[in-house]
């Protein structure tokens, strides 16, 4: 129950907030109420129990994978 | 987080560096560090990734209270149980409460008796259920962390908004900090760092857990649930043990937001205010759950349905509690994959796919 799934945004409906996510391979309807930013297709939504609970930032993940780099293998 | 973050060259550089950290930390505490995890997702995806005995030697990797289904109470699992025994009342849950065992019950076995027990992914789906079905009394289970509730809470506002009258919620929510609190304050736990559940965190916000490194001294990292987020955390963490430096630190920036998610936050204080609330294996713990409020009690199950239920007797054996408090590890208990396995589960940590036992004997005992 407690499962977040990650979704790719495959078709966002504004007025009535809610977007349709693929995760790996199956689609699903699912509100959008919850999240502040703005949401386009190709984006990707961390989904629990219907809703998105927030929007993935995929650039971030480079910026992660580089601090990680620093932090962890500086001596 | 899907697969836009693999980069097995940066894993094995974190790999081939963990033990000299280990090793630092080890040095300033005075033995291996204890390093916890408290949610379910990280329980399954630690035990599906092998870490613990990649590990084993360098440092500890223990649960804490991050299965909600788990931390239920044995009086609050009882009561659903009561309540579905109503003539007037259809349960609706999500699927993970069903086997549960009760006292002398669970939801399943009423079921196969006769009982009205609906099964919803999400909890909008349980009032599209009860507006199609007036004649019925529906009752959602509130089971959950902050994941979840402001799904209830949306499925409240539904309810309100089309004015239903035979939809209510029995609320057994919980809220993370507040536990996280009662762990700190056991002086018999000695955890030495945190890894902080990302989801939960991606609505409170990294503040709401700063108390951690900032009033008890213990390092904390929010958490992704990538094999290489882990690892990366379980890295700093060892950092920060080394160093004497402790900070409550966001290692899953590309979902977590430092202030969370405030319309998730609104809606949930629109329905529900904090209440003390009762966690198996601790007890009381203050302010740690919520109740629906007053101007709501007509969707409060707990309110439109009293229900007095004899005291309930502890599951004989399941060390569940001991589990949760992060104090035994599930091959410790004396029926862990003896008279407790997935198939024939004794306690909810074993019923419960987030459950520590559950994960620990699909991933690494069943894999021996
Ligand atoms: S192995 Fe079974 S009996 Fe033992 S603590 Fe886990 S759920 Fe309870």
């Amino acid at each position: 129950m407690c499962l977040g799934i990650p979704g790719k945004v495959i078709e966002v409906n504004l007025a009535e907030n809610w977007a349709v996510v693929e995760t790996f391979g199956v689609r699903k309807k699912i509100s959008i109420t919850l999240v502040d930013e703005e949401i386009t297709p190709g984006d990707y939504l961390m989904v629990h129990t219907g809703y998105a609970i927030g929007k993935i930032d995929l650039s971030d993940a480079e910026t992660t994978l580089k601090l990680w780099e620093e932090i962890l293998l500086a001596e | 987080m899907l697969n836009n973050m693999p980069d097995p060259a940066l894993g094995q550089k974190i790999l081939a560096r963990l033990p000299s950290l280990a090793e630092k930390a080890s040095r300033r505490l005075g033995r291996p560090p204890v390093l916890m995890e408290v949610c379910g997702t990280h329980t399954m995806a630690i035990a599906k990734s092998g870490m613990r005995s990649l590990l084993a030697g360098h440092l500890e990797l223990r649960s804490g209270p991050g299965c909600p289904v788990c931390v239920t109470d044995q009086g609050d699992i009882d009561k659903m149980i009561a309540l579905a025994g109503r003539p007037e009342v259809t349960i609706a849950t999500f699927g993970d409460m069903l086997r549960v065992p009760g006292t002398d019950s669970s939801l399943e076995v009423e079921r196969a008796r006769g009982a009205r027990v609906e099964i919803f992914y999400a909890p909008a789906d349980a009032v599209e259920f009860a507006a199609g079905s007036p004649e019925k009394e529906i009752v959602f289970l509130g089971v959950g962390f902050e994941t979840t509730i402001p799904a209830v809470a949306l499925s409240l506002e539904l309810a309100v908004a089309q004015g239903l009258r035979n939809y209510s919620v029995l609320s057994s929510h919980k809220l993370v900090p507040p536990v996280m609190k009662a762990l700190l304050s056991d002086p018999e736990l000695k955890i030495d760092g945190f890894i902080l559940p990302g989801h939960v965190c991606a609505v409170t916000g990294r503040q709401a857990f700063e108390f951690i490194s900032g009033e008890y001294h213990i390092p904390a990292v929010i958490t992704g649930f990538e094999p290489l987020d882990l690892l990366a955390s379980v890295c700093l963490l060892l950092n920060q043990i080394a160093d004497g430096r402790p900070e409550t630190v966001n290692g899953y920036t590309r979902l977590v937001r430092e202030e969370g998610n405030k319309k998730a936050r609104a809606i949930m204080e629109k329905y529900f205010e904090p209440a003390d609330a009762l966690w198996r294996g601790f007890g009381l713990v203050p302010q740690s759950g919520l109740a629906l409020k007053k101007e709501y009690s007509l969707y409060d199950a707990a309110a439109r349905f009293p229900l007095q239920v004899p005291a309930s007797r502890p599951l004989i054996g399941c060390a569940c509690g001991d589990i949760l408090k992060g104090k035994l590890t599930s091959p410790q208990c004396p029926l862990f994959a003896k008279s407790c396995t997935p198939l024939n589960p004794v306690g909810p940590c074993m019923v419960s796919s987030e459950g520590a036992c559950a994960a620990y004997y699909q991933y690494e005992w069943a894999a021996k």
